[in-house]
Formats: C-alpha cells, structure tokens, sequence
C-alpha cells in the first residue's frame, strides 16, 4: 500500500496522460470517422469503396500492430515523432473505424419512409438531412459511442508499452521496483481506470434507455 | 443503391454522380500514387527488401523466415487464443448461471465482479498474471484473456437468455424441469444458437487481443516480426509489417466472414419458420455490443 501512496503523484500524471491520450484521439477519430461514415452512405462510389476497405482492414488488425506501424515501421519511411504523438496516430487511426461503423449504422437505422415523408412535403436534400435524418440518426449512434470511447479509455493502455508514461506504463514501471506491494501497485492502476470505465458504462446504459424512443 | 438519404437517381442525378465518381476516383488514386511514391523513394519497393522472404541474407533461407513466421509465431498467437477460447467459455456460462441466480448473495457479487473485469484493459490484467500471480508468459495471456473475454462471453449469453420467449421457461417448468435442468438444456442451447454471431466477432477480438502479449513478452507473432527485424536490421521492417498485417488479416477476415455467413443462416432460419417477437429487437441490440469490439 506504501508503494501506492509514495508513487501517487506519479498515478496521477500517468492518470493524467491516459486522459489526454483519451481525449485527444477521441476528437480525431469522431471527425476521421464520421467522415468515413460519410463516405459509406454517400452516392459516390469510389468513396464507399474506401471506407469499406479502410473498416474491413483495419477492424480485422490488432491495435498493437497499428502501434508497431507508427512506432517501428514510420521511422523506416522518413517520418519520425514523439511517442506521444505516434500513440494518437495508432489510437485514431483504430477508433476511427469503428465511429464509421456506429455511424453507418445509425444513418441506416433511420426508416426509409422518414427520409421519403420529407421529400414528399418538398424538403431539399440538405433539409432532409438536418431536420429529419440527422437529428434520429443521432439518438441512436451516441450510446454505441460511448461505448467505443470507453474501450478507446482500456485501448489507450497499448500505449504504455509503446513508450509512453500513461496509467499502465506506470504500473508496469512500478510494479518491478516494488516486488513486495505488485498487487496493490496494479490495483492502483485498475481503480484509476474503472474510475473513467464504470461511470461511463452507467452513462452509457442510462443515454441508450432515455434515446430508446418507439418508432 | 437504395438508401435512407436519396431517391433511385434520374438521369441528371445519376451524370452527377458518375462525374462526382470520377473526381473521386482520380482524387483517391493520385494519393495512393503519392503514397507509393513515398515508399519507393525509401526503396521499400526494391526487390533487394522483399528477397527477405525469398533468399534472406546472412545464411538464413526462406524457409527459416517463414517457419519462425508461421509455424513459432502464428501457432503461438492461435494456440493462446485457443485455449483462452475455451477456458472463457466456460467461465463465461458459469459468470451467465451465476449471474441470473435468484439469491441476491450470489447475484450481486458476479455483477461487481462482471463489471469489474470488463472495465480493465487486457494487457493490464495479462501483466497482472505474470507479475503479481508468476505465470509463465503464455498463460498469463490466457489469463488475461480469460478474464476479459469471460466477463463479455456471460453477457452475451445472458441477453440471449433473457431474449428469449417467456414460454420457454414456463414449458419447461411445466413439464417438471428444474431451474438448472432448464437454463441447460433449454434455454442455454437457444440462447447459444441466437448470439451465435455476436460470440463469433467476440473470437475475432479475442484473436486480435492475444497481440497484446507482444507488450508484456510472450512470444508470438508480432514479437516473432520484431525479432526478425531485429535479425536482418530494422529497414526491412515495413516488409515484415506487411507480411504480419497480411497473416492477421487473412485469419481474422476468415472469422468475420463465419460470422456473417452465421447472422444470414440464423435469420434465414427465423424468417422461415420460428417466428420470434423479440427477433427485432436481439438484432438491435447484437451490435452495439460487438461493434465496439475491442
């Protein structure tokens, strides 16, 4: 427990760095992957193209290996970063395939007579969109993305043997130079990190029953 | 194309979209021309690099490479997903019987303990095993793995026991079945059949998790690319990468396209002749819980 409470402020800046890489990648890969949402329910082939191969290839790698490409393999290819910067990469580049998912599937949740009502009354494309489409397709991508964030939050922790000082990173520096407190040292670790998840997970469950709305 | 979004496109529409296709077309080929450009002018493309895998340098053959690849690196990955496969089912039934007892005392402690394992990152809990329990390397991955995948396999099967029919449950203790004899040989077997796809893309994250035991080092696949970099220098390792994310792929897509194939079969099956009620509603809810995957 010692070893806890000595290292606190160490818990707390790796707490710290695993929030930032959170957020961080978050606001990337929410953008990066509504854009390729985009790209999956838009009329323009080539484009629905892409965001299919992007989601099939990188949903069916893991993570480490997105890691081990912007860690060990950019360098080959001229383009060298912090770590820090390189875990964001990895960590967007990941997410993003999933928002895109969250977000085809909530445009495709809406029902087809919606849209098809709206044109009827005359409502332009971009109308349809923003008054009738968007705002149903929205209740139903946010409960998936909360969920997706709080395995960005666990994800983050591939991070830590990449080099960077984050929660894990910090037990698994800790842990070695304290043989006789490991368990409270990685329980430490686990509370910090169930501090964010579970939360979440409650939020998560309470947004999906309020947006669950017949239809 | 139909699509919520958009009528079936006239003719002036449809000239549009073939212009706006083409603009795309070109636009996306001419970065990936950069792309390769890039790569080319770091001669990543150089016959010389790729020889690695044919007619290695410093007295290896191919066949070395490929045995420390596929044979040492892939079995390793697919052997600790195999075991931690099997050992998380059975904890996941048990983590789903336990979790759906009538006394709060046993109830209650199996959700904490649910919540607790599904809300920790894998590579935390495989750390956990090897340094605070002293596993070998391989089992701490499949402990960590167990764990996870444990807690996630009992949610799954208990949102398909709860999706299924009341009737079932009433039949059964009808005709004088008991509350284990029922949640075995009646409700389990359906509820198996119904999340059938879910648990599969489940596989699929528990395949891709076991790369985790790169980062506490065990020795699988991703270590077996990193040590033959290691070996014959780091610049061959974009070739090695593109070997890795190859084999990765090829064995995950397979797993996915089983789930797929099983989704079609099970609904097919549903649409034929057991109607369900609730059918609807298990679909809605059978992806948020595997879409996050990972």
């Amino acid at each position: 427990m010692d070893a806890v409470i000595e290292n606190l402020p160490l818990y707390l800046q790796g707490f710290r760095t695993t929030l930032e890489l959170t957020l961080i990648s978050a606001a990337i890969a929410l953008v990066w992957g509504t854009v390729l949402g985009a790209f999956r329910v838009s009329p323009v082939a080539p484009l629905r193209w892409l965001g299919t191969a992007y989601v099939e290839l990188v949903r069916n790698t893991p993570l480490t290996l997105v890691f081990i490409f912007f860690v060990f393999v950019a360098p080959q290819l001229g383009i060298t970063v912090d770590f820090f910067v390189s875990a964001v990469c990895a960590l967007s580049v990941y997410t993003a395939a999933f928002v895109c998912e969250a977000v085809r599937s909530g445009v495709n949740s809406v029902g087809v007579g919606q849209a098809e009502a709206a044109r009827a009354v005359g409502l332009t494309f971009t109308q349809t969109l923003q008054a009738i489409v968007l705002p149903q397709a929205l209740r139903s991508v946010i409960p998936p993305l909360i969920n997706i964030f709080i395995a960005l939050t666990k994800n983050s922790s591939v991070a830590g043997g990449f080099f960077v000082a984050e929660l894990f990173g910090v037990g698994k520096q800790l842990a070695p130079a304290n043989p006789s407190d490991v368990v409270a040292v990685l329980v430490g670790v686990a509370a910090f990190y169930l501090a964010i998840t579970i939360p979440a997970g409650l939020l998560a469950g309470q947004v999906e029953r309020r947006v669950a709305f017949a239809r | 194309m139909s699509s919520v979004l958009y009528d079936a496109p006239g003719p002036r529409a449809r000239r549009r979209e073939l212009l706006l296709s083409a603009v795309a077309g070109v636009i996306l080929l001419a970065v990936l021309f950069v792309m390769y450009r890039q790569l080319d002018s770091r001669e990543q493309w150089a016959a010389e690099r790729w020889q690695v895998f044919t007619e290695p340098p410093l007295s290896q053959n191919a066949a070395d490479v490929w045995r420390s690849l596929l044979v040492t690196g892939l079995v390793a990955t697919l052997r600790a997903a195999a075991v931690a496969a099997v050992i998380a089912a059975v904890v996941g039934v048990v983590l789903a019987f336990a979790r759906m007892a009538r006394p709060g005392w046993i109830r209650v402690p199996v959700i904490a303990v649910i919540e607790f394992f599904r809300g920790l990152p894998v590579v935390l809990l495989m750390f956990f095993g090897v340094i605070a329990l002293g596993l070998p390397l391989f089992w701490g991955v499949v402990f960590g793995l167990v764990l996870y995948n444990g807690a996630i396999i009992a949610e799954i099967l208990r949102a398909g026991i709860v999706s299924l029919p009341k009737g079932q449950t009433e039949a059964a203790y009808a005709i004088g079945l008991s509350r284990t004899q029922t949640l075995f040989t009646i409700l389990l077997p359906q509820a198996v059949r119904r999340m059938l796809p879910s648990l599969v893309s489940q596989l699929v994250v528990l395949n891709k998790d076991t790369s985790l035991g790169f980062i506490i080092g065990y020795a699988e696949l991703l270590r077996r690319l990193q040590l033959n970099t290691q070996f014959f220098g780091q610049r061959y390792w974009f070739q090695f990468f593109v070997v890795g994310a190859a084999i990765y792929i090829a064995v995950n897509f397979t797993l996915s396209r089983l789930a797929v194939w099983l989704e079609r079969r099970g609904s097919a099956k549903a649409a034929g002749g057991i109607p369900h009620a609730e059918d609807v509603e298990v679909q809605a809810a059978a992806p948020t819980e595997t879409a996050t995957g990972l």
